[in-house]
């Protein structure tokens, strides 16, 4: 029995980190329409950029959170000029495809530099030991990161004069606009904002599993999922549903082989968005 | 102002669509699939053109949904890997032949799309393309744990079924010609769709879906039909590819790039037109074939087919032949 819940535990602590990376693919479609395809590639930018930064300094991996925040919200700039800026308010088909092909020139380029073998950031945390069962201290520290990250942004949003705006503009662009609020400004930050979350959230993963240049993918389908069942839009609900997701993973984990997890997921992926398109935790927007 | 346009491109074309120009250039370009390879029995052109083959069958498919409808599938794949999942099964095991094995596949996976299509189409924008990523996935880690199919590992063929299509060299030949045709019967799939009353009411629903109910289309039985039927021939050239290859796995089989490659596809040949897809489809093979081969770009295959992708969709998003149209309103008639 005390299996089981060490086993939902554990799928609750990984789960909030993909409720920190679901965080900036659902901020950045609430705020502007966009389904971020390079999601993937920014998540596994973070995990190479822990790599290369503890791998050059011998630092302690946390210690690199705040240049991955920085660097991923240039890249994120970067690419919302390259990509993002001529697609706001055209067909959601255009913005995909544009999001997907800097996916694609971003995968090509990882892979002709770093192979698609496997990697991994070696960390050392006690863990925590309860009757027979140790939770890794990477587990415990990545969860307490990633909700005092998602408390961050809540207050960001909901506690600053650009976070308003943020909302603002989520809310209504062309009302943004006339009552004096730079929208294009504000997009370009929220978009970087939401590259940066997927870069922190990256770098946490890569603490807890080996990755490699391809793992984008299934922790961009991941995070798609949380999204559903946290509800579009909504970064605070992102992190319920991160956990939502965490905890079936932790609860079917005793009672089937992990191969079938994905398809129990992709399932209720689909069964969700038919029943609820706005997603389980929807918040009804005004 | 679009469905003004509409109305008026049939209004002046002639009834029926044995008169257009457009029906026999389609003729002569399965002609030339068909003779080409022949001269000289070129083997190597052969393979290229059979991939190009399938190329244009997925990417003419897509674009009923895409191009008319307005609904971009993104798992389109599917029915391809399902349908070859179910003529390998078939062939495999109860040991049906190859067309029987192929046509159970396309109609399965047909009707399968039709269930699924009215509750996933219930959805629209990028909530259908999600949801639509999600079933591919979903469907691949079904079959990775499906034993019967061999799960991950997948299932091999052996050569001895080629005997009943005259060997294995004579096989080759066989399935590279019934490829050509259900590449022609795409392209004219496509193209009666687009000249029937069905596909002027896909046509309504891209422009303006809520506008089109109003006016009485059955918005939710033609989305599901188009789905449905979009599913068919892609499934039936799932199973020829794969029997072919004697060989399927997951991992191939349900591979997102290769319908995101189909979504290239139509983008560069130009959403909604018929000669689109297969121009494009085309000009995209002959470029990777290229890109694979160059000493330079080998390694950045996919940065280059990425710049390239995302130049289109920038400045050019109305792919080739829309762009063509766009600039001589009077190629419209001649090539569609």
């Amino acid at each position: 029995m005390f299996g089981i819940i060490a086993s939902i535990i554990d799928g609750v602590l990984v789960g909030s980190v993909y409720g920190l990376a679901a965080m900036g693919l659902t901020l950045i479609w609430g705020v502007m329409d966009v389904v971020n395809l390079t999601h993937g590639s920014l998540i596994v930018a973070g995990m190479f950029a822990l790599y290369l930064l503890t791998d050059a300094t011998g630092l302690s991996p946390y210690a690199a959170l705040p240049a991955i925040v920085v660097g991923g919200f240039a890249v994120g700039l970067f690419l919302y000029w390259i990509a993002v800026h001529r697609m706001i308010g055209r067909p959601p088909l255009m913005s995909l495809l544009s999001t997907f092909s800097v996916n694609l020139v971003l995968v090509g380029l990882g892979t002709a530099v770093w192979g698609t073998g496997l990697f991994n950031v070696p960390v050392s945390l006690p863990g925590l030991t309860l009757q027979r069962f140790t939770f890794p201290g990477t587990h415990i520290l990545a969860a307490v990161l990633a909700g005092v990250l998602a408390g961050c942004l809540y207050a960001f949003l909901y506690g600053t004069r650009l976070g308003k705006a943020i909302r603002a503009v989520a809310n209504n662009r062309g009302a943004a606009e006339l009552v004096g609020i730079p929208t294009t400004r504000v997009l370009s930050f929220a978009f970087a904002l939401g590259a940066a979350l997927a870069c922190v959230s990256g770098m946490l993963i890569a603490t807890l599993f080996p990755f490699t240049v391809l793992s984008g993918d299934a922790y961009q389908l991941k995070s798609f999922v949380v999204i559903v069942l946290g509800g579009f839009g909504n970064p605070a609900g992102a992190l319920f549903g991160g956990i939502a997701l965490g905890l079936v993973e932790g609860l079917a984990t005793p009672f089937m082989p992990v191969s079938w997890i994905l398809v129990i997921e992709f399932g209720l992926f689909v069964a969700v968005l038919v029943a609820r398109p706005g997603g389980v935790f929807a918040l009804r927007r005004t | 102002m679009a469905t003004q346009q509409v109305s008026t491109r049939i209004d002046a074309l002639p009834r029926t669509i044995l008169h257009r120009p457009f029906f026999w250039i389609i003729a002569l370009a399965i002609a030339a699939f068909v003779v080409a390879p022949t001269i000289g029995n070129d083997v190597q052109l052969r393979e290229s053109l059979l991939l190009a083959a399938v190329y244009i069958i997925l990417a003419s498919n897509l674009n009923v949904m895409i191009g008319y409808a307005g609904y971009v599938n993104f798992g389109s794949i599917v029915f391809f890997g399902l349908g070859g999942y179910l003529c390998v099964w078939l062939v495999g095991r109860p040991g049906f032949p190859l067309a029987v094995a192929a046509l159970a596949g396309g109609v399965v996976v047909s009707a399968l799309a039709l269930v699924f299509g009215f509750g996933v189409l219930r959805l629209r924008g990028a909530y259908f393309a999600l949801a639509t990523i999600g079933v591919n996935e979903g469907v691949q880690a079904f079959v990775m744990n499906f034993s019967p199919w061999g799960g991950a590992a997948g299932m091999y063929l052996s050569t001895e079924l080629f005997a009943p299509l005259g060997g294995p060299r004579q096989a080759l030949w066989t399935i590279y010609y019934l490829l050509v045709a259900v590449m022609g019967l795409s392209l004219y799939l496509s193209y009666g769709i687009k000249v029937s009353k069905f596909g002027l009411g896909l046509l309504a629903i891209g422009q303006n879906e809520d506008a089109a109910a109003v006016l009485g289309v059955p918005t939710r039985l033609y989305k599901a039909l188009a789905y449905s039927a979009t599913a068919f021939l892609p499934a039936i050239a799932g199973g020829l590819y794969y029997f072919k290859s004697a060989f399927i796995q997951p991992s191939d089989a349900f591979d997102l790039t290769f319908s995101t490659e189909a979504i290239a596809i139509v983008m560069l040949g130009g959403q909604g037109t018929i000669a689109g897809p297969a121009i494009g489809a085309f000009f995209y093979e002959e470029l990777r074939g290229w890109l694979l081969t160059s000493d330079t770009f080998s390694h950045f295959q996919l940065v280059v087919a990425g710049a390239l992708l995302l130049i289109i969709v920038l400045f050019l998003p109305r792919g080739l032949i829309g762009t063509a149209h766009a600039r001589w309103p009077d190629l419209r008639r001649i090539i569609e």
